[in-house]
């Protein structure tokens, strides 16, 4: 081995391994292949280098975090499988997660229906047809409190897919807890509040950017202050690649919102490490497995150069790259659907030999409905198998130094970088959005995608090749359609019970509120919540202020 | 004609469907806008032009909602280009204006060049008469915004508003008269970014260079953001006054009665040359022509000229 | 003259799933007609009232967030109440193949699920047009 790489080792042994081996001892003491060969912790290039190593790749847990970012991974701890749900009333999901926490599972993953997304209740007239359907539905804190009834908010670690609404949403969480005598600096959890890729690929907007970014910076600072535990953002990169981008814009137009996203917060006054730690990010992992391992190593290092370079960070966890992974629902097909299992399990391979910390696996019934009970269980059982039988989670960063990885992990990064500068150039990443650009580069991926499909250039097993006569799908899951109903019910009862003065109070104070940009909404929202103002108006106040949005693809 | 009923009635499936009617070149279409020609002249035509992406669309849903607040009725003819290869085509303004789609007061209706040169389609045209017999107060027209051969606009419309982007400076000088010639108000859109005032300098430039005051009223700058929607009052102030003063001066009238000019001998000219293919057989012929210019057994100027003299010979005395 | 055919491709509800609604409209631009895209979040009322404007011959909805038998059905009845039912509907998305039945029966003419390819949805097209050209 080469001296210099020597003399590093000890050095990063000393300053960061051992520390993190007293408090995170590794699961095991000794890693061993099927055939019991040993396997150790980290395997370092034995032959002379080009002399960049340390530069670029270095070692795990250190910066540029290239190799990950924790020094021992999942010979300390697995990743956490999170598995995202949710559909129906707030009672049947609040079963489900008592049912999935009865199971081990410590985390919950919450999904919302879409007019809870886009900040309308159920009794909208927009809302016909979607109540409930692929999430649950969520109108006051009363829905709220009876989606986590019995489920203790200081025990369990809560991811909500929520964005154009987070801070109403986050502020009922809030509520619920307290309610529960659990204080706010002891609730542990993630809100996705990740609105530019909901304009550029996930179409649960409500306010135009502007708003849009001061609500994600009054949350920020809110939660800095008060609820420290809390991961304030998600910024994904999932749903840009399911809407049709290829890897590399995948992670360059994530990372340009997430310096969108820094930028604005500075600029408002915080401190970059005052939370930048607290940011994290959500990634797709595809079927192509060497292509999407180096996709991530990619991210992780212009993420950490950025943060430093560009941003000054000086903490060390403000550079940290931390993601959350989900397999790709848009290569899951209708047909064969048995097959999708095996695809799933190939994205799950490349999700954790990138290194991912937590990680959802799709279902074989992704591209018929909601996942049944069944299907969900063989989508766990699959990173169950990778964790426990595969042997991938037992050296850190196991691809490393291969020739085809790094060098695609150096190509990646080449090609998102130049994007992130055209961005840049461009004046940012909202204005990139506003001119319909970044829309347009996935559309045309997209669109590049489904011609090679269509022409056989591209072979999908079941859909271009090897097809055959199928029987229709049986035992799908189904939402009942009634629900709205139910829902209608529960606002009329709350609308009567609660005290009207109050939440009339508290809207004109919200209303005020917004109206001045100095002001942070979360409090005022927070006392709109607890006077059982209903989503939809608390939104509706924001939208008479703020405006709406309107999508500015070119098509 | 029933559906001159309907359209002069303002039933949106009767204007939907005369649309239709003259965009195919249909049955019926001449008669059609015979019938509708005593209906017309009440509307106040607004042109839309300026390169892609400069907020055209969005200035028009701006402008609406300006018209709908003082109840007038409004229509909208947006114009995308057709694929040369194909001819299909994608027609994408409507997309900014669709919070008015329901609105009974508001049409919009979008239309391809279907290979037409000029930035608007030639049945753009026949369909600002259509929206006129049909009562609605104003009418506008997006064009495609592809620049320098888009004086088509001018013709059609009373009023055109060239849309201009911050950004784009060098292009404004090097535009000169050309396109510049186009617009009667010139609007400086997403003003909301940097470099606004800057164009606008270089706009009240170019115009300083190139105006001739005797021929054609003031021109006008604006700043707007479409987006923010800021500016739009002023613009639409601007738009009011100089319908005004263009309509007392009789600069309005002047420029109709051009139009006029421009279509009746336009349609003498597609007419008489209709006449003549016939007369000749020319479509019957011209394979056989063709063959025997290509074997150079024909030349093709003095084929041209004794067909000419052939057809013509009863008409040229002497 | 043969009429050129006309179709608007729209996203009923609150669905933002528009990646497939978005490649059916380009792809039938490439194959030569004209289409208008309306964007998501459109109500039935909208889609029918750009459908009567544009003078279209087919509206093609896309929905894949599963609330096909609500919002599906109400475009044809409107269509309908407006008199304007020769207007073909047709559609597709994520949709049980169960629910491909009853929403033919109300009218929605045919229903293509993940995996069409495009000559699919032509050969639809061009199987209607000709009752359609006026
Ligand atoms: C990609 C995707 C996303 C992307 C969407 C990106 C985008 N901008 O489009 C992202 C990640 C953002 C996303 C988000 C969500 N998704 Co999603 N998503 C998918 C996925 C994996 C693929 C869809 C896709 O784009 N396929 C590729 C395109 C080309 O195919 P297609 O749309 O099916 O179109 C083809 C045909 O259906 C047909 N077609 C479609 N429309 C039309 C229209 C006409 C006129 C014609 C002729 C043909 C036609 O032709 C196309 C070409 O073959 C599907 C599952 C699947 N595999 O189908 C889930 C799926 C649709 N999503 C689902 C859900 C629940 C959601 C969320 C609501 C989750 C949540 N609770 O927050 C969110 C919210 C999104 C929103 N705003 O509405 C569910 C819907 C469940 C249901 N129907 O019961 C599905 C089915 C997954 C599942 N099994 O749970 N999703
Ligand atoms: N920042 C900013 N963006 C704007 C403004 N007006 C329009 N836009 C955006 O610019 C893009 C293009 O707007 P359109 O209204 O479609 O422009 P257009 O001129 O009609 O475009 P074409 O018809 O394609 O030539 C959209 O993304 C709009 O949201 C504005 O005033 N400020
Ligand atoms: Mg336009």
């Amino acid at each position: 081995m080469q001296e210099s790489i020597k003399n590093r080792k000890m050095e990063w042994e000393e300053s960061v391994l051992n520390k993190v081996l007293q408090k995170f001892p590794e699961r095991r003491e000794t890693f061993t292949t099927g055939s019991d060969k040993p396997v150790e912790r980290l395997y370092l290039p034995e032959e002379e280098t080009k002399g960049d190593y340390l530069e670029k790749i270095g070692f795990p847990g250190e910066y540029p975090y290239t190799r990950g970012v924790q020094p021992t991974m999942y010979r300390g701890r697995l990743w956490t499988m999170r598995q995202y749900a949710g559909f129906g009333t707030a009672e049947e999901s609040n079963e489900r997660y008592k049912y999935l926490l009865d199971q081990g599972q410590t985390g919950l993953s919450i999904a919302f229906d879409l007019p809870t997304q886009i900040g309308y209740d159920s009794d909208d007239p927009v809302s016909m047809g979607e109540v409930g359907k692929v999430g649950v539905a969520i109108d006051s804190l009363k829905d709220m409190e009876i989606l986590f009834s019995g489920i203790p908010l200081d025990k369990v670690s809560t991811s909500m897919t929520i964005n154009a609404p987070a801070a109403v949403l986050l502020a009922m969480y809030i509520a619920v807890a307290e309610k529960q005598g659990v204080t706010r600096d002891k609730i542990r959890g993630t809100i996705q509040n990740d609105i530019l890729k909901e304009y550029i690929a996930r179409g649960t907007y409500i306010f135009p950017p502007a708003p849009s970014m001061r609500l994600i910076n009054n949350i920020f600072e809110f939660c800095s202050k008060e609820v420290p535990k809390w991961n304030t953002i998600s910024i994904s990169g999932y749903h840009i690649r399911e809407a049709g981008s290829t890897a590399v814009q995948e992670i360059a137009f994530t990372i340009a919102d997430g310096i969108e996203y820094v930028r604005n917060a500075i600029k408002t006054g915080l401190d970059v490490d005052q939370f930048a730690g607290r940011l994290s990010f959500f990634f797709n992992a595809h079927n192509d497995l060497f292509e999407e391992v180096a996709k991530y190593r990619a991210a992780r290092r212009i993420w950490a150069r950025i943060m430093k370079e560009k941003f000054s960070a000086r903490k060390e966890k403000s550079m940290m790259m931390r993601f959350h992974t989900q397999t790709a629902g848009s290569t899951l097909t209708a047909q064969q659907p048995d097959n999708n299992v095996i695809r799933v399990t190939i994205q799950t391979l490349a999700a954790v030999l990138g290194g991912t910390q937590s990680l959802h696996t799709n279902s074989k019934d992704e591209a018929l409905a909601l996942p049944t009970e069944d299907s969900v269980r063989v989508a766990l059982r699959t990173q169950q198998i990778v964790a426990h039988e595969s042997g991938a989670a037992n050296t850190v960063d196991p691809l490393a130094g291969s020739y085809f990885i790094e060098q695609m992990t150096d190509e990646i990064e080449k090609e998102a970088l130049e994007y992130i500068e055209k961005i840049e150039k461009m004046g940012g990443m909202v204005r990139a959005i506003e001119a319909g650009y970044v829309q347009k580069e996935i559309q045309d991926s997209a669109y590049r995608y489904q011609k090679a499909v269509e022409k056989g250039e591209r072979i999908v097993v079941g859909v271009n090749k090897f097809t055959v006569e199928e029987a229709e799908p049986k035992g799908l899951l189904k939402v009942d359609p009634a629900l709205r109903e139910v829902q209608i019910k529960k606002i009329k009862e709350i609308k009567e019970s609660r005290d009207g003065s109050s939440v009339e109070s508290s809207l004109t104070a919200l209303k005020k509120g917004a109206a001045d940009e100095s002001v942070n909404l979360m409090p005022l929202i927070l006392d709109a919540v607890h006077a059982y103002a209903t989503l939809g108006e608390i939104t509706h106040v924001l939208r008479e202020e703020f405006g709406e949005y309107r999508e500015s693809i070119v098509l | 004609m029933e559906l001159v009923k309907g359209i002069t009635a303002g039933n949106i499936r009767s204007i939907a469907r005369a649309v239709s009617i003259i965009e195919n070149n249909m049955e019926g279409k001449e008669e059609l806008l015979d019938e509708l020609h005593p209906h017309t002249g009440n509307a106040v035509v607004w042109g839309i032009t300026g390169p892609p992406g400069a907020g055209k669309s969005t200035l028009a849903d701006k402008l609406i909602q300006k018209e709908r607040d003082r109840g007038k009725k409004v229509a909208v003819i947006a114009v995308d280009p057709s694929s040369p290869f194909t001819g299909g085509s994608l027609l994408g303004d409507r997309l900014r204006m669709q919070t008015h789609a329901t609105d009974p007061g508001v049409f919009i209706r979008s239309m391809a060049s279907r290979g037409h040169l000029g930035g608007i389609s030639t049945a753009a045209f026949d369909a600002v008469k259509i929206f006129d017999a049909a009562g609605y107060d104003t009418i506008m027209v997006e064009t495609i915004g592809v620049g320098q051969t888009e004086v088509e606009i001018i013709e059609l419309s009373d009023i055109v508003m060239l849309v201009l982007v911050p950004g784009m400076g060098d292009e404004i000088q090097a535009m000169k008269a050309g396109v510049m010639e186009i617009g009667d108000i010139f609007v400086i859109n997403k003003s909301d970014r940097e470099g606004a005032e800057r164009l606008k300098a270089e706009v009240e430039y170019v115009l300083m260079i190139s105006e001739k005051p005797e021929e054609s009223p003031q021109k006008t700058i604006c700043m707007t953001s479409a987006r923010d929607n800021t500016g739009i009052e002023e613009l639409y102030e601007i738009l009011q006054s100089k319908y005004k003063e263009d309509l007392e001066s009789g600069f309005l009238t002047e420029k109709r009665k051009r139009r006029l000019t421009k279509e009746l001998s336009n349609l003498f000219y597609i007419k008489t040359r209709e006449f003549l293919e016939e007369q000749l057989s020319v479509q019957a012929q011209m394979d056989s022509w063709i063959e025997g210019i290509y074997k150079k057994e024909i030349k093709p100027y003095k084929f041209i000229s004794e067909k000419m003299k052939e057809l013509t010979k009863e008409y040229v005395k002497g | 003259m043969e009429r050129k055919t006309r179709i608007e491709i729209a996203k009923p509800g609150l669905d933002g799933h528009d990646r497939g609604a978005k490649y059916i409209a380009r792809a039938l631009k490439d194959a030569g007609y004209e289409v208008i895209y309306t964007g998501i979040r459109q109500t039935p009322e909208s889609i029918v009232a750009t459908a009567i404007q544009e003078d279209v011959d087919f509206v093609g909805l896309s929905l894949l967030s599963g609330a096909h038998n609500e919002l599906f059905p109400r475009v044809v009845e409107l269509l309908k109440a407006e008199g304007a039912d020769d207007i073909i509907v047709f559609g597709g998305g994520v949709i049980p193949e169960e629910d491909v039945e009853s929403l033919t029966k109300k009218g929605i003419q045919a229903i293509f699920r993940p995996g069409t390819p495009i000559s699919a949805v032509i050969d639809f097209i061009e199987s209607k047009k000709k009752t359609t050209a006026a």
